[in-house]
């Protein structure tokens, strides 16, 4: 079973990725799911708005050459980041790119809770931090931001940030719990209590 | 103060509570296919896991199935080990896979209602977010991603945070060439693709009322086009009566008492809720997307929004859709020439969508530089539409008739856009490249106005062919 990792602090690259309502879709266009694992997946995030028909670069900020940094990545993101298709596929294209934590003004359900499945942490700043934050980062992108889960901050180029996330995710986080398969089978017994109380699961027999 | 639905459910399935206000939260039913689980299966057996209640999943297949034949192995190699690969862990790990040799296969979210393993009360996960279709029979049904679908395989449980209520009117009566899509697409038009956020929608009112539970099915599929967690509408009669003498529904004594419990569970008068919203149903027009998500929609007489129209927050996402669509801000959407027509999806690949669309198919003829394609969405689906002979219907007036599964929706099986394309589509999303051609383009409308505008070549208005029948009869 796996190992409890508690993530505190993430320390990377930024990346802005400008734009609300970035579906999955365009982060990983569904011709790449047709495969029966996530290795490789780095590659394509977001194919489509890199790459035009004849494989030449748009000029996407991802091929951007002042945004080549090797090693752990954080994006910068507007609103509803993540919206669309559930697929686990977008979030794991990201973090085989790099990006180990994302930053943005508000992420979709879904594409939240994938996050922290993969113990990606998404926390949210305000609309006005975001764009400083975004501009910082245009302007001079060659340093490390840090998200401190501990003290809710993001912090670039000595200017801090205060940041949220809903309390589960951020205690499932800081705890190691975030990848949960361990924590749901502790209680399997109580699951078992729990199915035997609910009617419709022995088909309603008297 | 009495409890919604939403709060029964939650309560019920409530194993204990996690540190921090999340829920272990027991899953009734998990539905799974083959693009998001091989890797849930891979990595049970690399922790060297079991599945904890085989009985509570069950299985199909429908993103990457062919329409145009049931030939084995998929040309598609890629696709074809996505089948090998589900077939392999549903024997390995003793989950009943509903596959075409089964005559139940389908879209997973056509074949749960309609097999009687969606029911009101019960909680229901699968790795894919229109999931939220089952919302329809009272369920607490959303979507979720491949480790969580480790997780529920594992468990049988989720850990979650309780979404919020959002309780959501439409009183009035709807006009003729209206339909429960045009509702949904109304009101996340209305809401806004991502007002929905962290909320579960509970949709009621008159117009929910009268709904058919497919026509339930159109509006909670496209919850998550609202940025809802779920969305629902309270189990009543329609739903018991729809529910009754299905294969998983049980029989006799225990029906009359999977009824009581049923009811139970629908919200209580004095139900505690975030906000209530009410819209005007007798407002609403046949609605058409003119972008690039499921918000930027209008009504079929209505003209593209100008930029100054908008929010900032949602002006740079309209003049991305202007460039991408290759739309005019203050054109009429109507007339806009399409080269695809495309009936099916989980939204609407259902009996009801395709005898609406039936209808309209028979005042006319495909335009000849129009593809039109009719997918049912199950094997029972497309078996009932033979039945009261659809397909002859669809054939005669220039659609090809097709096998069921996901199909063009979001195009992982052969059936795409090429280039740059325009598809008018009864499917749930018009993101960029979602049907298969990285620029290619999806204008999002009801069934009826699918096969309207495959017949008129162009985005047509359904109440004006309607009532030419009607004049005509």
């Amino acid at each position: 079973m796996s190992q409890l990792i508690p993530i505190a602090k993430i320390t990377g690259r930024p990346i802005p990725l400008r734009g609300n309502d970035i579906d999955t879709d365009r982060i990983l266009p569904a011709r790449f799911m047709k495969a029966i694992t996530f290795d490789g997946l780095g590659q394509y995030a977001f194919h489509d708005a890199r790459l035009d028909a004849e494989g030449k670069s748009r000029g996407h900020v991802l091929d951007d050459p002042k945004h080549q940094a090797k090693g752990p990545r954080v994006a910068l993101v507007n609103k509803n980041f993540g919206c669309g298709s559930s697929r686990e596929h977008a979030p794991q294209s990201l973090l085989r790119w790099g990006v180990k934590g994302i930053v943005g003004e508000s992420f979709a359900d879904i594409f939240f809770g994938n996050c922290v499945a993969l113990g990606i942490p998404c926390v949210t700043a305000s609309e006005a931090d975001i764009a400083a934050l975004m501009a910082a980062v245009e302007a001079d992108p060659a340093h490390d931001l840090v998200i401190d889960l501990g003290t809710m901050t993001v912090t670039y180029l000595g200017a801090r940030y205060p940041v949220s996330m809903p309390d589960g995710a951020r205690q499932q986080l800081l705890e190691g719990t975030w990848d949960a398969t361990r924590i749901l089978l502790d209680a399997l017994d109580q699951t078992r209590a729990t199915a035997a109380r609910l009617p419709y699961v022995a088909g309603f027999k008297g | 103060m009495g409890k919604s639905l939403l709060d029964k459910v939650w309560d019920a399935h409530t194993v204990r509570e996690l540190p921090a206000g999340q829920t272990q939260l027991f899953i009734g039913l998990h539905l799974i296919h083959e693009v998001t689980s091989p890797q849930a299966f891979q990595m049970l057996r690399e922790q060297g896991l079991k599945v904890a209640f085989p009985d509570r999943t069950i299985a199909t297949v429908d993103h990457i199935i062919p329409t145009d034949t049931e030939a084995r192995p998929f040309a598609d190699e890629q696709a074809e080990g996505m089948m090998s690969a589900i077939e392999r862990n549903c024997r390995e790990f003793g989950i009943r896979f509903l596959d075409r040799s089964s005559g139940q296969q389908g879209i997973v979210h056509v074949i749960g209602p309609e097999l009687g393993l969606t029911q009101p009360g019960i909680t229901i996960a699968c790795g894919d977010s229109h999931t939220s279709t089952h919302g329809a029979f009272g369920a607490v049904a959303f979507g979720i991603g491949t480790s969580q679908v480790r997780d529920v395989l594992a468990s049988q449980c989720l850990a979650l945070q309780r979404p919020k209520v959002r309780r959501i009117i439409v009183d009035g009566t709807l006009a003729a060439g209206v339909y429960a899509k045009d509702v949904i697409l109304h009101i996340i038009r209305s809401l806004g693709v991502k007002g929905g956020v962290g909320l579960a929608y509970e949709y009621g009112g008159g117009v929910f009322d009268r709904m058919t539970m497919e026509e339930r099915m159109t509006v909670c599929n496209m919850s998550i086009e609202g940025g809802a967690r779920c969305g629902y509408v309270n189990p009543d009669q329609r739903t018991f009566d729809y529910l009754r003498g299905r294969e998983f529904v049980p029989k006799g004594d225990a029906f009359e008492r999977g009824v009581a419990w049923w009811r139970s569970m629908a919200s209580d008068d004095d139900a505690a809720y975030l906000d209530v919203v009410r819209l005007d149903g007798s407002r609403i027009a046949p609605t058409v997307t003119w972008g690039i998500n499921p918000g930027q929609a209008i009504g079929v007489d209505e003209r593209i929004p100008t930029p100054d129209s908008f929010s900032a927050d949602d002006r740079e996402v309209a003049e991305d859709a202007y460039g991408y669509m290759d739309l005019k801000p203050g054109a009429p959407i109507k007339g806009t020439r399409i080269d695809v027509a495309f009936i099916g999806s989980c939204t609407n690949g259902r009996l009801s969508d395709l005898r609406e669309a039936a209808k309209v198919a028979k005042l006319g003829k495909v335009k000849p530089h129009v593809k039109a394609l009719v997918v049912p969405g199950s094997q029972a689906v497309a078996k009932a539409a033979e039945a009261e002979g659809l397909p002859e219907i669809f054939k005669a007036a220039g659609f090809e008739w097709r096998l069921p599964g996901c199909s063009m929706c979001l195009a992982m099986n052969p059936d795409k856009l090429s280039g740059r394309q325009v598809c008018a589509s009864s499917s749930n999303r018009n993101f960029k490249g979602r049907q298969g051609s990285p620029s290619g383009r999806t204008l999002l409308m009801s069934p009826a106005m699918v096969a309207a505008a495959a017949i008129e070549g162009a985005v047509a208005d359904v109440r004006e062919m309607l009532k030419a029948l009607k004049a005509g009869c």
